[in-house]
């Protein structure tokens, strides 16, 4: 395996700017131009969380819309058609674009961190993910402005998609803002499987990476390969709706079960692509807050690669009331069963992680045993839906509400907080109130089981999903109000978080406090380096000589197996500290322009297609779009890969000491080259950072 | 000891299976209620899950516990504690898959049983076919020649006792014919033909509704499925046949408004308005997109079984059907209080109302709220 870590670029010391006029790089590093044009994978990745953040909120005011209206019987807040939008973009707006970005978030941040690269394999690429995932977010919400919301549910079941029974643009703007969105996490896997294979410092073998990087690494492999499959299906729909094709319209040859095939075979995968990452964060915040490795590391990861596996093996458990016939229905209640073994699995070995430990209960690992508890009665459920027979009663109904809640609130959603709750010092420089961290976890804890759990009740008392409303005398007042009056308190729990980031900012700047590089005493080498993250991550490429190895360098075992603190802890820990002095120079991956140029060609070009199908003329806005799109393609393979001055860690401190820029990497990577440039290190793991200093 | 230690399990797996059934929430009976089975298919349903309702109670109870002890037992006591460094177990982790995936192959077999005779097609059931329509249900009785003998809506009269077999398929987009306690739910979709079979063990009402997002006016599509002694049920069926005529009137011209019977100038207005034009009256008019109406009067519900057929239902629905139901494909028709009434008097001559059987409850009965 080649990696650039084990082959440093070093910087040449003659600055020869390479590129002038249009193709010029931007280089700032700071303020708002600073973040529209970043290739930075931290940046990227703050800006994935915090806009799959406000897509939460969006997505909560939706869920307590549904509760409002389903809290007693005959609500009157939504009509059948405000409802159908709802609950149908509540569905779509958590899964594509909240559940999703966050795992994307703190995969952006953390991937090259743990593995000690620079950045992702290809920055730009990143940037280009990034920008699509918002174009596509804000282009299925501005469907508000121009006709409605999509109104077919999340899983926009054939023919009630179709044309005829869905005429206006609703369903148009469902399928362009998800395909925009698929381009989003097809081209981010592709990237971060490159990064985890490729860029992995010097001696960490694939089985030294940490556990989180392992789930991720499965994650994208996933994404990989079932994003695909729905993408297929929505273009198959598009042309449906757009140009009469016929494929899930039984009138005419076609059959809306195969949407259900094509759906669901994407569908399930992307139930493991958002619980996978969730699973990887408990697996780092459970054994730094144990004081203790990971129970079984190998386990860990071979379970979740099995879960990788066998998640393709199970779609059509959402189709057993489909008539598929007793021995395809038999072949998928037993995989669907046996997923729950490398599930369980994993259940236990965190379990085993934190047993006989020193549990230390920070908000994050109290988020991260929420997550476990909270999955375990998820994959219960689950279990009584392979049982096939009785799944016809339990699917279609809040008994199905009420399993995936758990799965992916109980389980991602938690999972989710526990890292933003570990990782908030390392990427912003500030530790999240201990205090409110509480208060908001059980708000949280206490408002979920109040909220979903009910719908297990509700669900075998044979409440249907997606019903706007419900007559009385069935039966499902009660529980029906005790949910509405959980959703309030999850609100309440999300409102103290927000709180809890404000104030700790405002607590921060007034006492000019920082935080230490390693405050949890952690594992991985994220906390080897000074919190925030410095831009260029670490001055030399780590090298690694065991899972944990930020904690070998701290601690070892004494002859009973205890930790034991190394004679150099304090030496090590202060080396968490170091900076590049101001002068020393590291090179770093360019910001462009293009990325969010070409994600919003791409907002453009759909426009076109939903228009389109009202008045051919329309199909010139795609024009134009896919125009806009090949020129950015062209200009982005053009752009050289830096400019002079972005190869400073520090700009503004070099310049205040007088000293010339340093100069681009262009000799290595080759003006050009029609690759992605590769993030460099400057200096390897023997030699020392370049310094600007000397060399001027 | 060893009598106080049975009946501690005793006890112990009562609790289990309390808090297994209080999770079910089937301490109450309600209308739909899935594990309240009135028959032998949701019974077989039932039989199934309960034992894999209190295995998952147990492991439940297991792992939660392990937590809970877990968060109390090994809770820092010191900022220096320094516990042992487990770095795994093979021996229990083994077991922790062993275990758990042979609980999974007694859950499997018992179920791969059942699929296979759930599936089953039994030769001495009737046959119904079962056409779901946005937003009501189609019912054809079959003869053995399969010729339609009845053709009713929205509420599902079987004879006590017997295997129904429902032969399910949609006229537009995907519904699912779901009666919880008669049974579990199979999608009725455009283009394919699906089947499942109910059975009723005792005359009552039982309750239901679509469970596959359907469109607009999903919720507002419900059932009603009316069990009755075999006596009952045959006397339903003659009185139903769609072979039958119904009594026609002849033609109210304008000049003989002030004259004519209500039921006269309703029938006439039915042709008139394009009320024919959606729904059958056998002898009067063939429309198909609509419920076939030559006995809508023995109908104890209408428009998805959400309306009591009653005059007051009756006549806001002929108002204004959208508004009382959305998205209904039944248009408004800006008939006049008159009219109106003459049309409703014409749809009470159609079907005898002693077949109704109880009224529908009350609350199920109101319709969807109106804004």
């Amino acid at each position: 395996m080649t990696s650039v870590l084990e082959t440093p670029v070093v910087l040449p010391d003659d600055p020869r700017p390479i590129a002038s006029g249009a193709l010029r790089r931007p280089v700032r590093t700071d303020g708002f131009w600073s973040w529209i044009t970043s290739v930075d994978h931290k940046r990227v990745g703050i800006m994935y969380g915090v806009t799959a953040m406000t897509f939460f909120v969006i997505g909560g005011f939706e869920a307590l819309l549904i509760r409002l209206q389903l809290a007693a019987p005959n609500g009157r807040i939504l009509d059948a058609n405000a409802y159908n939008q709802v609950f149908t973009m509540h569905g779509t707006t958590m899964v594509f674009l909240v559940v999703m970005p966050l795992g994307a978030a703190f995969m952006n941040y953390l991937i090259p961190l743990q593995v000690g690269a620079r950045d992702v394999a290809f920055p730009r690429l990143n940037a280009l993910s990034y920008w699509t995932f918002l174009f596509g977010g804000l282009f299925l919400y501005s469907s508000v402005f121009l006709g409605g919301m999509p109104n077919g549910g999340w899983f926009g079941y054939a023919p009630n998609t179709s044309i005829v029974f869905s005429p206006g643009h609703n369903i148009d703007f469902w399928i362009g803002g998800l395909l925009i969105t698929g381009i989003a996490s097809t081209v981010g896997a592709v990237n971060l499987i490159v990064t985890c294979l490729n860029l992995r410092a010097p001696g960490m073998g694939l089985f030294r990476m940490p556990v989180f990087t392992w789930m991720s690494l499965v994650t994208q492999f996933l994404l990989l390969f079932a994003l695909p499959v729905i993408t297929i299906a929505l273009f198959l729909l598009m042309f449906d709706r757009n140009f009469g094709a016929n494929f899930f319209n039984p009138a005419n040859g076609g059959d809306p079960v195969l949407w259900q095939h094509l759906f669901w075979l994407f569908g399930h995968p992307e139930v493991y692509i958002m619980i996978m990452p969730a699973f990887g964060i408990v697996s780092e915040v459970i054994p730094v807050f144990s004081r203790k490795p990971i129970f079984g590391y190998k386990v860990m990861v071979f379970s979740g690669i099995a879960i990788g596996f066998m998640g393709w093996g199970v779609w059509v458990h959402h189709m057993f009331a489909a008539g598929l016939g007793p021995v395809s229905v038999t072949a998928f209640s037993i995989s669907t069963m046996f997923i729950a073994v490398p599930t369980g699995v994993k259940i236990f070995n965190w379990i085993g992680t934190m047993w006989k430990g020193s549990l230390w209960f920070t908000s994050a690992l109290m988020f991260a045993i929420g997550e476990v508890a909270m999955f375990t009665i998820g994959g219960l459920s689950g279990v009584t839906h392979s049982v096939s027979p009785h799944d016809r009663q339990q699917t279609d109904t809040y008994y199905v509400v009420a399993h995936f809640h758990y799965v992916l609130f109980g389980g991602a959603v938690f999972g989710i907080f526990a890292g933003i709750y570990f990782w908030y010092p390392k990427v912003f420089g500030q530790l999240l109130d201990e205090k409110l961290g509480k208060i908001h976890f059980w708000l949280f804890f206490i408002g979920f089981n109040l909220t979903f759990g009910p719908h297990h009740i509700l669900g075998l008392q044979g409440m249907p999903r997606r019903i706007y409303t419900y007559p009385t005398g069935t039966g499902w007042d009660f529980w029906n109000m005790m949910s509405t009056i959980g959703s309030f308190i999850i609100a309440a729990g999300l409102l103290v978080f927000f709180a809890n980031v404000r104030k700790t900012d405002r607590r921060h700047k007034r006492d000019h406090l920082t935080v230490e590089a390693d405050p949890w005493d952690a594992r991985s080498l994220e906390w080897s380096i000074p919190s925030p993250a410095p831009a260029y991550n670490f001055i030399e490429a780590p090298e690694v000589h065991a899972v944990d190895d930020w904690w070998h360098r701290k601690y070892t075992e004494d002859e009973d197996g205890r930790m034991l603190r190394l004679d150099g802890f304090d030496k090590v820990k202060a080396g968490a500290e170091v900076r590049l002095k101001p002068g020393q120079s590291v090179h770093l991956p360019s910001p462009s322009y293009y990325p969010i140029i070409a994600a919003a060609s791409l907002f453009l070009a759909m426009y076109g297609v939903v228009y389109g199908r009202s008045a051919g003329a329309n199909y010139v806005i795609t024009g134009l779009g896919v125009l806009l799109l090949v020129c950015t393609l062209i200009a982005w393979g053009l752009e050289p890969p830096t400019e002079p001055h972005d190869a400073l860690a520090d700009p503004d401190a070099d310049r205040l000491l007088g000293l010339t820029p340093a100069g681009p990497a262009q000799g290595e990577l080759g003006r050009g080259d029609s690759a992605e440039e590769q993030p460099a290190l400057a200096g390897g793991p023997k030699a020392g950072p370049s310094s600007k200093g000397e060399a001027g | 000891m060893g009598v106080s230690r049975g009946s501690s399990l005793r006890r112990g797996a009562a609790a289990v299976t309390c808090l297994a059934v209080l999770g079910a929430g089937c301490a109450s009976d309600t209308p739909q209620n899935t594990l309240n089975a009135q028959g032998p298919f949701s019974q077989t349903l039932n039989d199934l899950i309960r034992p894999v309702f209190v295995l998952a109670a147990v492991v439940f109870v297991f792992v939660e516990g392990l937590i809970v002890f877990a968060v109390v037992r090994f809770r820092r006591r010191t900022e220096d504690d320094r516990p042992e460094q487990i770095h795994g177990s093979t021996k229990f982790e083994l077991a922790w898959t062993i275990i758990p995936a042979l609980l999974l192959v007694f859950v499997g077999v018992l179920t791969v049983s059942k699929i296979f005779y759930l599936d089953r097609q039994f030769k001495d059931s009737m046959q119904v076919e079962v056409i779901g329509h946005q937003w009501w249900w189609e019912y054809n009785y079959k003869d053995a020649k399969g010729a339609t003998v009845v053709a009713a809506a929205n509420e599902l009269h079987i004879p006590v006792g017997r295997k129904v077999q429902l032969n399910l398929t949609s006229a537009d987009v995907i519904h699912n014919f779901w009666p919880p306690k008669l049974a579990g739910k199979v999608y009725a979709i455009p283009g394919r033909r699906n089947h499942m079979t109910i059975q009723a063990d005792k005359a009552d009402f039982y309750y239901g509704e679509c469970a596959e997002f359907c469109g607009l006016s999903h919720a507002n599509m419900r059932l009603r499925v009316v069990a009755q002694p075999q006596a009952d049920f045959d006397r339903w069926m003659q009185a139903n046949s769609a072979t039958t005529p119904a009594a026609t009137y002849p033609i109210v011209a304008a000049a003989d408004q002030a004259t004519a019977s209500e039921e006269a100038k309703g029938a006439t207005l039915f042709l008139q308005k394009g009320c024919s034009g959606c729904h059958a009256v056998n002898g009067v008019s063939r429309g198909a997109v609509g419920p076939n109406l030559t006995y809508f009067n023995s109908r104890a519900t209408f428009a998805g079984a959400i309306f009591a057929n009653d005059n007051d239902n009756l006549r806001s629905w002929l108002r204004d059907p959208p508004a009382e139901k959305p998205g209904s494909l039944m248009p408004k028709l800006n008939l006049s209080e008159a009219e109106i009434t003459s049309l409703t008097a014409y749809l009470r001559t159609l079907g005898d109302p002693a077949l109704r059987g109880a009224p529908i409850p009350a609350g199920l009965a109101a319709g969807p709220p109106q804004p």
